[in-house]
């Protein structure tokens, strides 16, 4: 009886060129600049971060861009136990929904300095930037959000 | 079975490389021109559908992106098809049968520009004994375009002629992205890109969207003042195997035509899904349309080919000129898969 054939390699590659457009490359330049923005919906008023330049809830265009705060505050979050292929982190780490001062939708981000088991739904943070000479125009120019303390402004 | 209109339709400019928008930047105009167009109000549409392929934007899922144009919120009836816009345009078509809604709104998008569109097509192909040999999308019709030029009589000279025509139709098509005035002779005389296929039996690769607004019976006539009705829609696939086809017809084609009655009555015009030349031959043939007929108004996907669109967008300029009174009665048709392996023909007719 023959042998079976098991397997054969068809190997694909394929590069994409991918265009952030122009409201997309909008945000990610000021992020390199250290700024974050938004877009606010004409109807609905919410301000939308990242802007994709139209309102989810209405499906209308949007183009007010909102300058927002780097402080936040952290809406739910989780403790990553799991190890993985390719993780740059030591566990546990913590992934936060954190909203920015000023939007209406959160962005996700990492929280650090601080124990994994201190972090709380409504605690303060804000981003820990990369240095001046690092900042690029995309999300990893923020290495993480930590805790603040605002009692001293309060 | 319910009366189903086509009340409006609206698509992107096609271009090359839109580098100011992403998909669904595209879109978002493009629906909001298709629904304000029609007259129905976008919480009186009950069943929303999409047609896009992840392939094209080289991410899982791109689909979904999209929703951000409807304004989906409170939540929508939604279903998408991995496949040209004229098959969602079909499953809305079915779903208006159910009785409970009225309208749906169809729409179609994909950039073509961020991979290399050539390649891209190769992984419809059949993946254990086709695709490893990367046969570019070019190259595999070019195989069809010659064993058609070998076995009936048509001429290189008939495939110029076709382009010559949709070129000079899209002069009047403000959307499409190769229009004017070529001389065949001139054509004919530039160098092949794959044998027997030259440059100008070739669609443009182009970054697009379109949308279509059905509405049925009663509805229809309020918001529209000429509907165009669909009096017959059907779409037949034909083997994977390119081997196993006889690549010189469509008989795919000619069965869906047939079932949606085109040569029940004259047909004013007909906008046929050809992206190379020698491929409206084939479906001319297949739908047996006379000289009578104007084919492709638009220029057709010789004047702009966005992928996952450009079927959709046959059937919404058959529509459109139904609707504006150039034609009482007109034929749209999609196709999809290597060389014509899926073939949709949708019938439109006035009051």
């Amino acid at each position: 009886m023959s042998e079976p054939v098991t397997e054969i390699r068809t190997p694909i590659k394929l590069e994409y060129v991918y265009t952030a457009g122009d409201v997309q490359s909008q945000f990610l330049r000021a992020v390199a600049k250290g700024q974050l923005t938004g877009h606010r919906c004409s109807q609905c008023d919410k301000v939308y971060v990242p802007p994709r330049g139209l309102c989810p809830t209405d499906g209308v265009a949007t183009s007010e861009v909102v300058e927002l705060s780097d402080k936040g505050t952290v809406t739910t979050f989780c403790v990553v136990n799991l190890p993985f292929y390719g993780q740059s982190l030591e566990i546990p780490y913590v992934c936060a929904s954190i909203l920015l001062d000023g939007a209406d939708v959160p962005i996700f981000h990492l929280i650090q300095e601080m124990p994994a088991d201190e972090v709380t739904i409504g605690m303060r943070v804000e981003a820990a930037w990369v240095d001046d000479a690092e900042m690029k125009p995309n999300l990893a120019s923020i290495k993480h959000f930590r805790p603040i303390s605002e009692n001293a402004s309060a | 079975m319910r009366d189903v209109a086509i009340v409006s339709f609206a698509q992107a400019t096609n271009l090359r490389r839109n580098t100011e928008r992403d998909e669904v930047g595209i879109l978002q105009p493009v629906v909001a021109e298709a629904v304000e167009k029609s007259g129905v109000k976008r919480d009186e549409i009950g069943f929303t559908v999409s047609g896009s392929c992840d392939f094209l934007a080289g991410q899982p899922f791109s689909f979904v992106m999209a929703l951000d144009v409807l304004g989906a919120w409170p939540p929508i009836q939604e279903s998408h098809v991995e496949m040209d816009g004229a098959w969602a345009l079909y499953e809305a078509y079915v779903r208006l049968q159910h009785g409970d809604i009225d309208s749906a709104l169809v729409y179609s998008f994909g950039k073509s520009s961020p991979g290399d569109l050539l390649d891209v097509m190769v992984l419809q192909l059949d993946p254990y004994y086709t695709a490893p040999l990367w046969p570019d999308s070019v190259s595999v019709a070019a195989l069809q375009a010659r064993a058609l030029l070998e076995s009936n009589g048509h001429s290189e000279r008939d495939l110029a002629e076709v382009a010559v025509r949709s070129r000079k139709n899209a002069k009047q098509n403000p959307k499409a992205q190769v229009a004017g005035d070529f001389d065949v002779d001139a054509l004919l005389a530039e160098d092949y890109l794959v044998s027997p296929l030259r440059k100008h039996d070739c669609p443009p690769i182009s970054d697009g969207a379109a949308a279509i607004v059905l509405a049925t019976g009663d509805l229809a006539k309020r918001v529209c003042e000429r509907p165009a009705w669909i009096r017959g829609i059907d779409h037949r696939i034909e083997s994977h195997s390119l081997g196993a086809r006889d690549l010189t017809t469509s008989p795919s084609t000619a069965l869906a035509g047939e079932k949606a009655g085109v040569g029940d009555g004259p047909v004013d015009v007909a906008e046929l899904h050809a992206p190379f030349t020698h491929q409206e031959l084939i479906i001319r043939d297949a739908l047996k349309l006379d000289d009578n007929v104007q084919i492709n108004p638009s220029g057709g996907a010789l004047a702009a080919n966005p992928m996952m669109s450009a079927g959709l967008i046959r059937i919404g300029e058959a529509a459109s000129q139904v609707m504006s009174g150039n034609a009482k009665r007109a034929v749209g048709h999609a196709t999809s898969g290597p060389c014509l392996q899926q073939n949709m023909v949708c019938v439109v007719e006035g009051d």
